[in-house]
């Protein structure tokens, strides 16, 4: 792309990419910085917050409390979403539209209100709070995008595969397991990073249904409040922003290679 | 076909109640609905079970009454009735909304020309450019907000930033705490709802209505209004929905950058939950927000319909 084509347009794409990753950007560079006041001129560079960030025990806690939540919820939505984008790619019954608008509803619902309705049901029926509360709550936020990451990619495939193995007098069990689910294997594993991801950085959710078992999003709100504390939070959020990016990266490559590897064979 | 009829004939006994009448065709339409149906209703019932039943008992203890740490399950209007007689709740509530209408067009008009020029202006690489303005967006929410906090703070990066260089000698004390940080706070941090949508429905239309409007002698401001708008609204309303109805509920943001000028409901919400320690109040100030939200996203899309009506 030569310069005259790039014009005022590209230059505004820039500067609001800028705007998008300034604010950001200094997060990283702040984590190295030795000093606890983030502001400028910087001082010496450094790798202590890192340190410090490793060392502090209730931190690893919440990772390993996020860990698990993610886990769990990735398959459990995976599985949810799986089955409803098999309903709406293979039968076309009546009612599709509404059917995925209802599914859809946690896309645009405000998180406060579900937070809090959920807490409502959960205080009704005395259920304690615990990472079980959090994790059925982000379930309910991530089957939605498990459905459409899966959609797009059942979509995608030839269903003559399916119904020759249905000919050929396998099971629809047997069929799922041998012809669909190595075919959807590539949106499956998208599915399960995207709903991890979801999981991992979600707040609103977790600070209601949350219990003295924090998660690292509410770890990280509770340390906020300690400015000598901030530059090992800059430091964590630096890794997971890292980390995240990896992953959205690895998914999206999975994603594509399956799409690629399947046009390759269909020619 | 022939595969249809083989499964169809597996699932003849257990489904023996919806063979009568309507003949096989009828037959066979019913019973593949019923199996989609079937394989429907679990994600169905965990939806109904996690977030039906929870909204719809939210806005049941929206009536019950609370009096000191007693919470008694009469209906009553009480919590609407002071949701009404006390001016702070409507004045929050319309402060919310505008925050939110400003942070969507805000959003929509900085995103617009970001979309416009990755769907038409990048002939290679698309991808990339894509995943570069994602990547903001990879970051917790919450350090995102937080973020703004310490560029924007009375000691913070822009302030130490400008005095370093010169620019002023005493640091700025209107970046923070007020309604333009949480506007700008928000149209940073929801920019990926607005621009994903509205690329989506750039890179749709079809590049020859353009060159078909070029050649019949449109400007291409002309063309664009005529022809390239029009068609990217669908993506638009999409965006403007995406961004106005998450954030009319947040209460991070105006809790962090918002000072006491630039509380929301969300927080209003958030503290009857919390240490207000009111939970029939919150949940009926929660029931008036959703109810309000559904009303002006309501107007909002019938008056884009009735504009649409006009123009065709």
């Amino acid at each position: 792309m030569n310069k005259s084509k790039f014009g005022a347009l590209g230059v505004y794409t820039v500067l609001y990419l800028a705007f998008l990753y300034i604010p950001v950007l200094f997060i990283p560079l702040f984590s190295f910085n030795d000093s606890i006041y983030i502001a400028f001129p910087l001082k010496e560079f450094t790798l202590q917050h890192y340190v410090d960030m490793i060392e502090r025990k209730p931190l690893i806690n919440a990772l390993y409390n996020s860990l698990q939540v993610g886990f769990s919820v990735s398959v459990i939505s995976t599985i949810f979403g799986m089955l409803a984008a098999k309903t709406f790619t293979k039968y076309h019954i009546p009612g599709t539209k509404p059917l995925t608008a209802f599914i859809s509803i946690p896309l645009v619902i405000p998180l406060i209100i579900l937070g809090i309705s959920l807490l409502t049901v959960l205080k009704y029926f005395d259920i304690k709070l615990s990472l079980f509360t959090v994790g059925a709550a982000h379930t309910v936020i991530c089957i939605p995008f498990a459905m459409f990451v899966l959609i797009s990619r059942l979509e995608g495939f030839d269903k003559s595969m399916e119904e020759a193995a249905q000919d050929l007098g396998e099971t629809p069990w047997i069929t799922f397991w041998r012809v669909t689910f190595p075919l959807a294997m590539p949106g499956i594993i998208a599915s399960l990073l995207l709903c991890f991801t979801i999981s991992f950085d979600e707040f609103i959710l977790a600070f209601f249904l949350g219990s003295d078992q924090p998660t690292l999003p509410l770890y990280m709100w509770s340390q906020l409040r300690f400015p000598a504390k901030l530059p090992s939070v800059l430091a964590l959020g630096s890794v997971i922003f890292l980390t995240s990016f990896a992953v959205v990266c690895f998914a999206e490559w999975v994603r594509r290679r399956g799409v690629q590897t399947q046009t390759g064979a269909a020619i | 076909m022939t595969s249809q009829s083989l499964t169809s004939d597996q699932s003849v006994p257990s489904a023996p109640s919806t063979s009568s009448g309507g003949g096989i065709r009828g037959f066979f339409i019913r019973s593949e609905n019923a199996r989609g149906y079937a394989l429907l209703a679990p994600t169905l019932i965990l939806l109904f079970l996690a977030m039906v039943i929870p909204v719809v008992m939210l806005v049941a203890r929206s009536f019950w009454t609370q009096s000191g740490m007693v919470q008694t399950a009469d209906f009553s209007f009480v919590n609407y009735e002071m949701f009404f007689a006390k001016p702070i709740y409507w004045a929050v509530l319309k402060k919310s909304l505008y925050i939110s209408g400003a942070v969507t067009i805000a959003t929509l008009l900085l995103a617009y020309p970001a979309a416009y020029f990755v769907a038409f202006k990048v002939k290679k690489n698309k991808l990339i450019w894509l995943i570069l303005i994602t990547v903001p967006f990879w970051t917790s929410y919450l350090l995102r907000v937080f973020a703004w906090k310490l560029m924007l703070g009375y000691n913070g990066v822009v302030n130490s930033g400008l005095i370093g260089i010169g620019i002023i000698d005493e640091p700025l004390g209107f970046l923070l705490h007020n309604v333009n940080a949480v506007v700008l706070t928000l149209a940073h941090a929801w920019a990926a709802f607005a621009i994903l949508p509205i690329y989506v429905s750039l890179e749709k239309i079809d590049k020859s209505l353009l060159e078909a409007a070029a050649d019949l002698g449109e400007g291409p401001i002309r063309s664009f209004i005529r022809v390239t708008l029009p068609l990217s609204m669908p993506g638009v309303i999409a965006a403007s929905l995406l961004v106005f109805i998450p954030t009319v509920g947040d209460y991070v943001t105006p809790k962090l950058v918002g000072g006491s000028g630039g509380i929301m409901i969300g927080n209003l919400v958030q503290n009857m939950f919390g240490r207000g320690n009111n939970w029939p109040m919150g949940s009926a100030i929660a029931v008036v927000m959703m109810i309000t939200i559904t009303l002006v996203v309501c107007v909002y899309l019938w008056l884009i319909s009735q504009a649409k009506k006009r123009s065709s």
